[in-house]
């Protein structure tokens, strides 16, 4: 397929990834962040950790929208979806993540909840539609890739007057992710792999702060094997002479300033939250997003009047360090013994973008370190 | 989630909608998000929305910089260490 098969060539990956080994210094460590779950999963399924030196460390990041979520903002669905009249929709990796007492969508809805698993926010008008007796809620969960669709769903609501209509939002911002890792230091990250999908609406432009404060190389990269390769030889460039730019690898989808109709969109819609809990990184202030007052209506927090609770994580899971960069799956007691892709007892199991489900289904039991 | 390739679009349909092709695979996606879209233009879609094209010219430069890489590299280069796995 176009535009696919070109940027996963083996024998141009060999050559790139020789090209790596000999520019990468042998007197020194690259600890490389790929914040984003795609990135992770890209890097297991072709196989990219074990083509570099053991000198280039990749620690996975936090950009995998499902593993970041919180316990309680699950179970805050959960109780939505219980709720009398309710149809629940969400995306497809949503249902697995287990809320407290292992409770998850998908159980909620052998219990007999209407939890409907929707590809895009369509689905879900199209839903609230053909059933006006029933309130159909959008569970929306996402970074900045997933927020623009969510605010043209409720954006055609408004236009249609779609009352039976709402979205429990839990959108959230890269760069607040990104800043959070860079200021905890507890991750020994000397460059980002930027993201792919995320760029492509943000553009390049928000990450040249981070580059100049915490003097830290960024390459914004494809998903494809080559993308990200090249993204690391970019690197170790860089690092070796000492720049902190922010380069884009990724310039057939990114541009600087990104999707600007997106982005308008998105702000007609969304305000900051003052902060708003992740898993793995706590209370981050302004780092997601609430539906405007202008939009209140279709704001199903409001609507449903949902309460929030803190929970923590199962304790033997080790997703919050394991996101935070800190650790590895290897590193969890229960990875791949009690907790696996079909009884995930953390989220980063569930999504194929979490970095325990990437390493479960690629094999990678071994580390270069 | 996030895992999105790009698509031909096949046909412009009505309300801002597109049939793209993906391997033969065809599906109905969401143009609300781009503008000026044309039928043979690539897409990055994304939970059933078209992010945004895909510039050819800048792919195309991509690939040249990968053709040129790893010219004249010494053999020893050309195999990962055993250590590496």
């Amino acid at each position: 397929m176009k535009y696919i098969d070109e940027f996963r060539d083996g024998q141009l990956a060999q050559k790139l990834a020789a090209d790596i080994r000999r520019e990468a210094r042998s007197d020194r460590a690259y600890g490389l962040m790929e914040f984003c779950g795609g990135h992770t999963h890209a890097i297991f399924r072709y196989g990219v950790q074990g083509l570099l030196p053991d000198n280039i460390n990749m620690i996975h990041g936090p950009g995998c929208p499902v593993c970041v979520l919180p316990i309680g903002r699950v179970d805050s669905a959960i109780e939505l979806a219980y709720r009398p009249n309710v149809i629940l929709c969400t995306y497809g990796d949503m249902l697995r993540v287990p809320g407290s007492n292992r409770v998850s969508l998908l159980k909620a809805k052998a219990g007999g909840a209407d939890v409907r698993m929707i590809y895009s926010s369509a689905d879900a008008l199209k839903i609230a539609q053909e059933n006006p007796d029933k309130q159909v809620v959008f569970f929306a969960i996402g970074f900045e890739t997933t927020t623009p669709p969510t605010a043209v769903a409720i954006l055609q609501a408004a236009t249609m007057d779609l009352a039976n209509f709402s979205v429990f939002s839990n959108h959230v911002l890269t760069p607040a992710a990104i800043s959070a890792i860079m200021g905890s230091g507890e991750a020994r990250v000397d460059g980002v792999v930027g993201p792919a999908h995320v760029s492509t609406v943000i553009g390049s432009r928000p990450y040249e702060l981070f580059a100049e404060q915490y003097h830290m190389p960024v390459v914004i990269a494809g998903f494809e094997p080559l993308d990200v390769m090249q993204a690391i030889l970019m690197l170790v460039r860089q690092l070796n002479e000492g720049r902190a730019e922010v380069e884009n690898e990724f310039s057939r989808a990114v541009t600087r300033d990104g999707n600007l109709k997106a982005q308008a969109m998105v702000a007609e819609v969304f305000e900051l939250r003052k902060t708003f809990e992740w898993r793995g990184l706590g209370w981050v202030p302004d780092s997601g997003l609430q539906i405007r007052e202008k939009y209140v209506a279709y704001d199903a927090e409001k609507r449903f009047e949902l309460p929030y609770q803190s929970v923590a994580d199962h304790p033997a899971c080790e997703c919050s360090a394991i996101i935070r960069g800190v650790k590895k799956p290897l590193d969890c007691k229960v990875f791949g013994t009690v907790c696996t892709p079909d009884n995930p007892i953390g989220s980063c199991m569930v999504s194929s973008e979490g970095a325990c489900a990437a390493y479960y289904t690629y094999g990678r039991y071994k580390e270069s370190r | 989630m996030c895992l999105a390739i790009p698509a031909r679009v096949a046909e412009l349909q009505e309300n801002d909608t597109a049939m793209v092709e993906l391997g033969g695979v065809r599906k109905q996606i969401s143009l609300a998000l781009v503008d000026g879209v044309s039928v043979g233009d690539y897409v990055i879609v994304h939970v059933g929305y078209a992010l945004n094209r895909l510039d050819p010219d800048e792919a195309a430069k991509t690939l040249a910089l990968f053709a040129e890489i790893g010219e004249g590299i010494a053999p020893e280069f050309l195999t990962p260490s055993a250590s590496s796995e």
